[in-house]
């Protein structure tokens, strides 16, 4: 058989942040008391109407906009109507016709290499409810209903579970340097369906498409991709490709493999129609600009940034933009005149190791790129060793000083050799019969000298710089 | 309860009536109404009277129609899908009358959910008509217009999805109007069609219809569709001045050449219209005929009916029993939903359900609903280049007085299908749209139909003002005719 490539996409929905709902006043968070963040529209009751939360177009629009997409002169959505108990009004409120972005392009990493991934489209819409199934019951929790969700819809343009995942976890990171969203999926905010087909190596004509709707997980999305090679792969090679029907399936974690749900003849028609109680709304120029400028400098760019211009490792460069707060303290650095490295150095190892250990974030870290710098310029003019500045990096925090309080005239070394001469020649010149011993064989006076040149200078002499001083006097 | 609504306050300011009186009088007078015509889904038999203030409308009651949201009171919506149904928050129109001090004593019955214009398929029963209890009021808002005529109270919230106010104010020889689109919130009103549905209210006079609307009218955070009103005063703009305000009526409507086997009714109703307008000629307005192309005439019914019945289809799927309504008791969701949902609509509305759904069928809907969508612009369009040249469209109501009510409205005739259906006209372009009576027929009452551009309903207000105070039908009460 001939070689098969594997022919991938991805639709993604990811919940988005905001303060309420996308269509109703209900509460936009999650809590473990269900139904508590609702609101009457959340549950379908007769009479209510969606109105539209300006601040979640204004994100989608952002991620239609860093995604490279055209968006719609008007914002529009419409009903896509179907009965299902998780759906209170028997339609969801999404965009069919005219999505806040379509034909967009992105460039993102796998393996070292930029990949380019097409984007079909992105639109806003509204979540379902959650439905728990019990043995005999189920219960419905409507504060799922109505937050507002991204959908996005790539082309098939991946060839591997490797190149899928890498597309997910950039996105993610986007939704989270634009603050769209927090991007968890631990909580759900990121799901996935995954359509995979598989067709021979030298040919353009797509093998049959298979769909499998609600992956929850990264992990989940990476075993259903190799889980659906596998099994189409193997039915071909057996000469049962007939078997692969254009249908829907499930990934099932416990079995680890996807299970059928319907065939495509039997997909379901939404009826799809314009929602007529949002009325058409234009999407100004000014306003696309004003989004436009308030995109953050993305991960990808910025880590290219760093490693051509910087100097900086791959391996570096890429730990400092896994979060965008990291990377904004790393230039925050940058801009105050750190050197790179050393910034990177001291973010990297024992900055971060501090933020893990003690579960706080950046934002809250009292180390400031200002007093980081003035802890590395301490470091480098010699005023304290590297041992110091990591006792008073731990110091600084637990006592919300400022650093030059630690290298006060009294505690800091005395570095300068001019001034150590200086007590050097005073001490010699007091003590012309230990010298006189010295250089007579009693090598051993030369601890002396220095056990002199400490009392003088309270300890705080340069002991590196003594000895060599009183080894060039001494001779 | 037979005055008009300056009558009654002002009775009230002077003391000559308290609003506890009123109140009492308006329940009795449900009760009454409510044995004779079935015009009633609840009687707030324990409504209370209420203070009486600067507003024309306080301390005095008032009827809502049954699909409105109400609070702690039963909305059904004259559905057995909600029979049961208490809602807990309350629409914005109703909620002004309420803050106004006007005082809610009954909820009026409908066809169920507004989707039928007969008065017939409530859930309660038929509403019969006051004039003539063999008769029907036509529908949907059957039993505000009821009440309204038999003097229950001065004014009731209706609905209007095609005519649903007009047409049964017409029937019930009282005044019926909806105002702009979106001039009135539809927050708590049970949707029927969303881009045709407006709310309204039924009263004996226009002045009254004024007064109630400039109360409820206003831009609400809760309905994207409504807008700001506040540079609109409906009442100051009664001034009966029309002089060289022009108006057009339809000639393939009005003319009863059209109608090659008229009845004596349909005959003397088009002839009662053209001498309506005559009157109005006196106050120096000027009234034109005009042609419109029949073809565009003849699609409004079905343009009316896909697009209805494809929006209700939707609007209406989150009645599955499971949140609230009666709940069946399957043991499979999906059988739960279609239990409540065959047990609990009545025939009519299931046949509009299939033919919404059909129109939306991905092979069907650009055949029909997006062609519907399509007739209806056209039709739009045509209106909003007429109101370019004129005030306001002026055209009779129905083809007569209220029908049997055996006669079933859902089969069309034909021959008179256009002079049934020409309201609708109002729904698709969002249009003010007012209806008065204008004189009887065989001692049942007639209405005639003023309808103009979005946002000039100062303007359709005033004439209609004009011409009603150029008859002697305002404010009228319904009597049983001897039979």
């Amino acid at each position: 058989m001939k070689k098969q490539i594997a022919v991938i996409g991805l639709e993604m929905h990811c919940e988005m942040k905001s303060n309420s709902k996308v269509f109703s006043p209900a509460k936009n968070a999650y809590s473990e008391i269900p139904n508590t963040n609702i609101a009457p529209l959340d549950m379908a009751f007769p009479g209510t109407l969606p109105v539209v939360n300006k601040e979640c177009v204004r994100k989608a629009l952002m991620m239609s906009i860093a995604l490279n997409c055209k968006q719609p002169r008007y914002l529009v959505f419409d009903r896509k109507n179907y009965y299902y108990p998780d759906l209170p009004k028997g339609y969801q409120i999404t965009q069919m016709n005219n999505p806040i972005g379509v034909d967009g392009k992105i460039d993102i990493e796998v393996n070292d290499k930029i990949l380019p991934v097409y984007i079909h489209d992105i639109h806003l819409e509204e979540d379902s409810a959650s439905l728990d199934h019990f043995f005999t019951t189920s219960n419905i929790d409507y504060n799922r209903s109505g937050v507002p969700l991204l959908e996005l819809v790539t082309e098939p343009c991946f060839h591997s579970a490797d190149e899928a995942i890498a597309f997910l976890e950039h996105i993610i990171r986007i939704y989270r340097y634009c603050d769209i969203s927090d991007a968890d999926t631990k909580k759900g905010q990121i799901r996935c369906d995954v359509n995979v087909s598989i067709k021979d190596e030298d040919t353009h004509e797509l093998g049959t498409k298979v769909e499998v709707k609600n992956v929850n997980s990264l992990s989940g999305v990476r075993d259903t991709i190799l889980y659906e090679i596998k099994r189409q792969t193997e039915l071909k090679e057996a000469g049962k490709y007939d078997e692969v029907e254009q249908e829907t399936r499930r990934w099932d974690e416990d079995s680890s493999s996807t299970i059928r749900m319907r065939s495509k003849v039997d997909a379901i028609d939404y009826k799809y129609f314009v929602e007529p109680n949002i009325p058409k709304w234009k999407i100004t120029d000014e306003w696309l600009e004003e989004i436009k400028a308030s995109i953050p400098r993305l991960h990808l760019e910025r880590k290219l940034d760093y490693i051509n211009n910087y100097g900086l490792s791959s391996y570096d460069a890429e730990n400092l933009v896994k979060e965008k707060d990291i990377s904004d303290y790393f230039e925050e650095c940058l801009r105050l005149g750190l050197d790179a490295k050393s910034a990177v150095n001291w973010i990297t190892t024992q900055i971060m190791g501090y933020l893990n250990k003690n579960s706080i974030s950046i934002h809250d870290f009292y180390l400031t790129p200002k007093r980081l710098k003035d802890l590395i310029d301490a470091t480098n003019k010699g005023l304290i060793s590297s041992k110091q500045a990591k006792e008073i990096f731990e110091k600084v925090i637990v006592e919300k000083k400022e650093i030059k309080d630690y290298i006060s005239k009294d505690n800091a070394q005395i570095s300068n050799s001019l001034e150590l001469t200086k007590i050097i020649e005073e001490i010699l010149a007091n003590n012309p019969s230990q010298i006189e011993e010295y250089k007579n064989g009693r090598t051993n006076i030369f601890d002396y000298f220095v056990g002199q040149v400490m009392k003088q200078t309270r300890g705080k002499a340069n002991p590196v710089m003594t000895k060599e001083i009183l080894t060039e006097k001494l001779k | 309860m037979d005055k008009s609504i300056k009558e009654i306050h002002e009775a009230l300011i002077n003391g000559e009536v308290t609003s506890d009186e009123l109140v009492k009088e308006a329940l009795r007078k449900s009760h009454e109404v409510e044995d004779k015509y079935n015009a009633f889904v609840t009687i707030l038999d324990e409504a209370e009277a209420k203070e009486v203030n600067s507003s024309f409308v306080s301390g005095i009651p008032f009827g809502v129609k049954d699909n409105y949201s109400t609070k702690d009171v039963l909305s059904t919506g004259s559905s057995n899908t909600l029979k049961n149904y208490v809602p807990f928050y309350t629409a914005t129109v109703v909620q002004k009358l309420l803050d106004a001090g006007a005082i809610m004593v009954n909820k009026t019955a409908l066809d169920e959910f507004g989707m039928g214009g007969s008065g017939t398929t409530c859930h309660t029963g038929p509403v019969l008509n006051p004039w003539d209890k063999t008769r029907m009021c036509a529908g949907s808002s059957a039993g505000s217009a009821c009440a309204v005529a038999s003097g229950v109270y001065p004014f009731a919230l209706g609905s209007d999805t095609g005519d649903s106010i007009r047409k049964p104010a017409a029937y019930c020889g009282i005044v019926g109007y909806k105002p702009t689109y979106g001039m009135l919130s539809r927050y708590g009103l049970f949707p029927f069609a969303s881009s045709l549905d407006h709310c309204g209210v039924l009263t004996r006079s226009v002045l009254d219809a004024a007064i109630v609307t400039d109360i409820m009218k206003g831009k609400d955070v809760h309905d994207m569709t409504s807008w700001d009103s506040s540079n609109i005063h409906l009442q100051e703009a009664l001034t009966g001045n029309v002089e060289g305000k022009k108006l057009f009526y339809i000639k393939e409507i009005c003319d009863i050449n059209n109608y090659p086997n008229a009845s004596d009714t349909l005959k003397e109703h088009l002839n009662n219209f053209f001498k309506t307008l005559d009157l109005l000629k006196t106050k120096k307005a000027v009234v034109q005929e005009v042609s419109v192309d029949v073809k565009l005439l003849k699609a409004i019914a079905s343009v009316y009916v896909v697009i209805s019945c494809a929006e209700a289809t939707s609007n209406m799927s989150n009645l599955t029993g499971i949140i609230f309504g009666p709940r069946s008791n399957k043991k499979d969701v999906f059988e739960m939903m279609k239990e409540h949902r065959t047990l609990g609509f009545s025939p009519l509305i299931k046949r509009r359900f299939v033919i919404g759904s059909y129109v939306l069928q991905k092979e069907n809907q650009e055949r029909y609903f997006k062609n519907a969508q399509r007739v209806r612009r056209l039709i739009v369009d045509k209106m909003k280049e007429l109101f370019k040249e004129y005030d306001a469209l002026i055209l009779p109501v129905a083809s007569g007085p209220a029908k049997k009510l055996d006669e079933d409205k859902d089969v069309i005739d034909a021959n008179t299908n256009v002079l049934e259906e020409h309201l609708q006209i109002g729904n698709f372009g969002g249009f003010p749209s007012i209806t008065i009576p204008n004189g009887f027929i065989n001692s049942l009452p007639v209405g005639i139909n003023i309808t103009g551009n979005c946002y000039d309903d100062e303007n359709v207000l005033n004439i209609a003002y004009t011409l009603e105070g150029l008859m002697p039908y305002k404010g009228q009460i319904a009597k049983e005719r001897e039979r």
